[in-house]
């Protein structure tokens, strides 16, 4: 499982930001170990990683909106036709800016690699929406994100 | 083309190592360490360690393969493997101090359940000849009570699961030379001539 551990941390870190992400992954891990007995021997370990990993990450996530303080300020967002310099350079605010399904539709397929059928599954929608929420949110990501990144 | 964007994601080593080590506590802590493992450099190459909650089950040479032998492991003990060298620490400085002729005697708890039947009992009686001593295969096969039994000692040996602390490597030809040894014959001369020194 160890060879995992990099790809698992990138997608929590996609997923919930960098903050949580680490909860995210010990959760996962963890998780991970308590059901790897039952695993059968030809599964695809990072395959179900990530599908733990998704699931952690929603109750972190919960956690996380339970201790959250209401604020009268909404985040600043960046008007589409700003000047490139104005824009966000930091891709976890980019990331998490994005609605939740198209963020996790992004890590799952390409941070993870998993193919749209399998993130359908964990999303509960249909591959061609889980393609459609990946490819929206590379388009919304690409406007926030320096553009230059993305070539 | 798509992925580039995501370079900025990539895990460093530094935040792993720490997820790593409290992966490793919180394991340990929720019973979900079968078996920790860790490796030790000696002078006869780099020695794979890994121990249950019982005590030591393993000591493994290079040429044995340390991923076939973690892999076997898990099929015959737990598929729930880690390194987590904190369990390890005393066995890794027992034998660094065996290599440095500080020790002559290990002092670890052992755990002996991949050693069955007659293998058990060769094993067991190995842990009784000294430091700095030879048995020959013939004379352990008889100190066992089978002494027509020379050959299968010599297997027994040869699937050690302890070797170095178990101290297979004192058993040798009845013409004195060093015969077979499961971490090959030099690392066997090594640690006689250690011993002998």
């Amino acid at each position: 499982m160890a060879e995992h551990g990099a790809t698992v941390l990138r997608v929590c870190r996609a997923v919930v930001g960098p903050v949580d992400a680490e909860d995210a992954w010990s959760e996962t891990f963890l998780s991970a170990l308590r059901a790897y007995p039952d695993l059968p021997a030809d599964a695809n370990v990072e395959a179900w990683l990530v599908t733990i990993a998704h699931r952690r990450a929603v109750d972190v996530g919960r956690a996380r909106s339970r201790r959250a303080v209401p604020t009268d300020t909404l985040p600043d967002r960046p008007a589409s036709h700003a000047d490139p310099a104005s824009r966000d350079p930091d891709l976890w605010t980019a990331l998490q800016r994005l609605p939740t399904k198209q963020r996790q539709a992004l890590a799952y397929h390409h941070v993870a690699g998993l193919p749209f059928a399998e993130i359908a599954e964990l999303l509960g929608n249909s591959p061609d929406a889980a393609r459609r929420a990946a490819a929206d949110g590379l388009k919304t990501l690409r406007k926030y994100y320096r553009e230059d990144e993305t070539a | 083309m798509t992925t580039n964007i995501f370079d900025e994601l990539d895990a460093d080593d530094g935040a792993l190592q720490r997820l790593h080590s409290r992966l490793e506590r919180d394991a340990d802590a929720a019973d979900l360490l079968d078996i920790a493992y860790r490796t030790v450099d000696t002078p006869v190459g780099t020695l794979l360690l890994a121990a249950t909650t019982a005590g030591l089950v393993r000591v493994a040479y290079d040429v044995e393969g340390h991923d076939a032998v973690l892999t076997s492991l898990a099929d015959r003990i737990s598929p729930r493997v880690l390194r987590a060298p904190a369990r390890l620490d005393s066995v890794a400085r027992q034998i660094d101090e065996y290599f440095a002729k500080r020790r002559k005697v290990f002092e670890v708890a052992v755990d002996l359940r991949l050693a069955e039947g007659f293998r058990r009992s060769v094993i067991e009686h190995l842990r009784e000849i000294g430091y700095g001593n030879r048995e020959s295969y013939a004379a352990v096969a008889a100190a066992i009570g089978s002494p027509r039994a020379v050959r299968a000692v010599g297997t027994a040996c040869a699937h050690n699961p302890l070797p170095v602390v178990i101290p297979c490597h004192r058993v040798v030809r009845s013409d004195g030379s060093t015969g077979q040894y499961v971490g090959g014959p030099l690392a066997k001369s090594t640690l006689l001539n250690l011993e002998a020194a």
